[in-house]
């Protein structure tokens, strides 16, 4: 499997001097195509800080990040934009949608800063709300859904420009049981049937259960990073 | 991209109508106010103008005494206007007036009104025109005939029902015909009613009204000047001649005053003109603030829609994009406020100038002006905003609560 993700010494320092604080301290990590990973651990620990250098928001102090050949630690602000509307899906744990703002219209959001024509982009979302099973909702604007509809209109919004990776940030954290296992199952499924690779952060074990490798971090380095023998299958 | 960032603007503002409509409401007072105010004032300056061409264009009136109010200086003779129509270069036209005020009566009807003793030279002087009959001739002048030529005022009052011509009207002991009905002028720029009058020859009114043949009696004469002659040379003229006819000597004032109405038309207009620019200038003022207001409200509204900036950029928004999309933003508000102030001071200048009675001109000009000046404020003013909103940094965007 070749590597999707490679970082080599990855380091992220805050602040100067003696205020300096290592939120990264040299991490090492291969990721393939097709994966679905949690990245767990504390607060503080610095998994979100090597989410937002994986999603490429943010640029380390030190060390090598290749995303699919390209040196990401060399571009340019613009440049990582670029990246994150041509390779990359986001979904956060607030859902991040636009208030007031039809589903359809959220998710064809990316697909406006990609230029697509007003019929392209009406196709494509419909698709993509289709196949996270919301074909009905298009005209409701967030405050008329549930949390696990918003949730799923954000990641149909995510997967419209139909990227290779989608970084889910806690995607569960403001969601019941019930509503979270459909949200996992939906991410499953986009992982098993588009072979989307899934970069996942999260602090709840039953929610990291449904990754096939887990890894810990733990102050600025990888602890443990195993492949996850008890993996939940999709319940359908 | 910049069509993108024009729908994506729209959306924005479609989105949030009350927040649209309190950033613009400045923009549209502001414009409002300044296309209301030159408009008004342009109506105002032509009002003026066809006032006083109501009166007479190209009218001097030769007055005794000096200014506008009664006067014990001498009054004028026909052998004056007889001079001045020999002696003076570039006049049209001399006639004399006299005037008088009595009680006309027709029948049950009576009112007072200003009796105008003159010749025929006096119609075309003070743009008269017939409604109804005739003017009179001079043989009429010369005869002393007992015919009149009456106001539109003094029809209605007069003979309000019927034809009016060789009808008689009682003046005093005299009894004189109307041959004529003149066409309305309305009310002069003063409030006096041009209609509210009965014009005789001014024989008729020397021989019976004033029941004396004094030679010295005319209280005004009128001159009309030729078009493309200056009439400060004729005002100069008339000075002099006149002073030399009442052998006034070097220390002593002019007893009678020449009014120019073209002079006085051009300072009206030209008090009116300044008064307009200052007020178009507070106006302008208030635009200004009015772009404040825009600056104010997006500068809030990059703060509150932080998190959506946030999240355009985490899905690949570039900070130019983002900044564009601002900026049209403002300036499509900005535009749109300018338009509906436009069209709010298109019905506010169709109102006023009802109301006070001046014309409404539609202006093109100051229009596309306040239509421009709003979308420069909008580019001005939403630069800021814009900037600030594409300095952002992604992650304490989505961060920020």
């Amino acid at each position: 499997m070749s590597s999707l993700i490679e970082l080599r010494d990855l380091t992220k320092t805050y602040g100067r001097g003696d205020a300096a604080f290592k939120a990264l301290r040299g991490v090492d990590m291969d990721i393939g195509r097709g994966e679905f990973i949690a990245v767990m651990g504390p607060s503080g620990s610095g998994k979100s800080t090597l989410m937002n250098l994986l999603g490429c928001l943010d640029t380390p102090t030190s060390g090598s990040y290749r995303f699919d050949g390209i040196a990401v630690e060399s571009l340019n602000k613009d440049q990582r934009s670029l990246l994150r509307r041509h390779a990359l899906g986001f979904i956060f744990q607030g859902f991040n949608l636009l208030a007031r703002t039809s589903a359809l219209e959220n998710v064809e959001l990316p697909l406006l800063y990609r230029g697509y024509s007003r019929k392209q982009r009406h196709d494509l979302a419909r698709k993509a709300l289709a196949s996270v099973g919301l074909p009905d909702k298009e005209r409701n604007t967030p405050s008329e859904l549930s949390g696990g509809q918003q949730q799923r209109v954000a990641i149909a919004r995510a997967i419209v420009t139909n990227p290779g990776t989608l970084f889910a940030d806690e995607p569960t954290g403001n969601l019941d049981t019930r509503t979270t296992g459909e949200v996992m199952d939906l991410l499953c499924r986009l992982n098993e049937d588009l072979g989307i690779t899934v970069i996942m952060v999260t602090h709840e074990d039953e929610v990291a259960r449904y990754a096939k490798r887990i890894i810990h971090v733990r102050d600025g380095l990888i602890g443990s990073d195993v492949a996850n023998p008890r993996r939940n299958t999709p319940t359908h | 991209m910049f069509w993108n960032a024009f729908i994506i603007a729209l959306r924005e503002i479609r989105r949030n109508l009350t927040r649209a409509f309190l950033t613009v409401i400045g923009v549209v007072i502001g414009v409002a106010a300044v296309v209301t105010l030159v408009t008004l004032g342009r109506g105002a300056t032509e009002s003026v103008k066809a006032q006083i061409e109501k009166v007479g264009s190209n009218l001097l009136t030769l007055r005794p005494g000096q200014g506008w109010g009664p006067s014990a200086a001498p009054l004028f003779s026909m052998d004056d206007v007889e001079v001045i129509r020999k002696q003076i270069p570039g006049i049209r036209a001399v006639a004399p007036m006299a005037m008088t005020s009595v009680q006309a009566i027709s029948g049950e009807e009576a009112r007072l009104t200003d009796i105008q003793g003159t010749t025929p030279d006096y119609f075309p002087i003070a743009n008269w025109e017939l409604s109804d009959g005739r003017f009179f001739d001079d043989t009429e002048v010369i005869d002393g005939s007992t015919v009149a030529v009456i106001g539109e005022t003094i029809r209605k009052e007069l003979f309000p029902n019927g034809d009016p011509i060789g009808r008689k009207i009682r003046l005093l002991n005299t009894a004189v015909t109307v041959i004529g009905v003149t066409v309305a002028k309305g009310q002069a720029g003063w409030g006096d009613d041009l209609d509210d009058n009965i014009i005789i020859p001014i024989t008729t009114l020397q021989r019976r009204l004033n029941g004396q043949l004094s030679k010295q009696n005319l209280g005004q004469i009128m001159v009309s000047t030729e078009d493309d002659y200056p009439s400060e040379a004729v005002v100069a003229d008339l000075n002099s001649l006149m002073r030399e006819r009442r052998n006034l000597s070097r220390s002593e004032q002019n007893n009678f005053s020449a009014f120019d109405s073209r002079q006085i038309a051009d300072a009206v207009s030209s008090s009116t003109k300044v008064m307009t620019s200052l007020l178009a200038a507070v106006a302008g003022v208030s635009l200004l603030v009015g772009g404040i207001g825009i600056m104010n409200i997006m500068l809030v509204s990059v703060t509150e829609r932080t998190r959506e900036i946030g999240i355009r950029m985490a899905i690949g928004a570039r900070a130019r994009e983002v900044m564009l999309q601002f900026l049209v933003e403002a300036v499509t508000l900005s535009c749109v406020g300018g338009l509906c102030g436009i069209a709010l001071a298109y019905g506010l200048c169709v109102w006023l100038a009802k109301l006070v009675g001046a014309p409404f001109l539609f202006d093109p000009k100051i229009n596309g002006i306040a239509f421009v000046f709003s979308a420069a404020i909008g580019i001005l003013f939403g630069f800021m905003p814009a900037r600030r909103a594409a300095s952002l940094d992604p992650i304490d965007a989505l961060r920020h609560e």
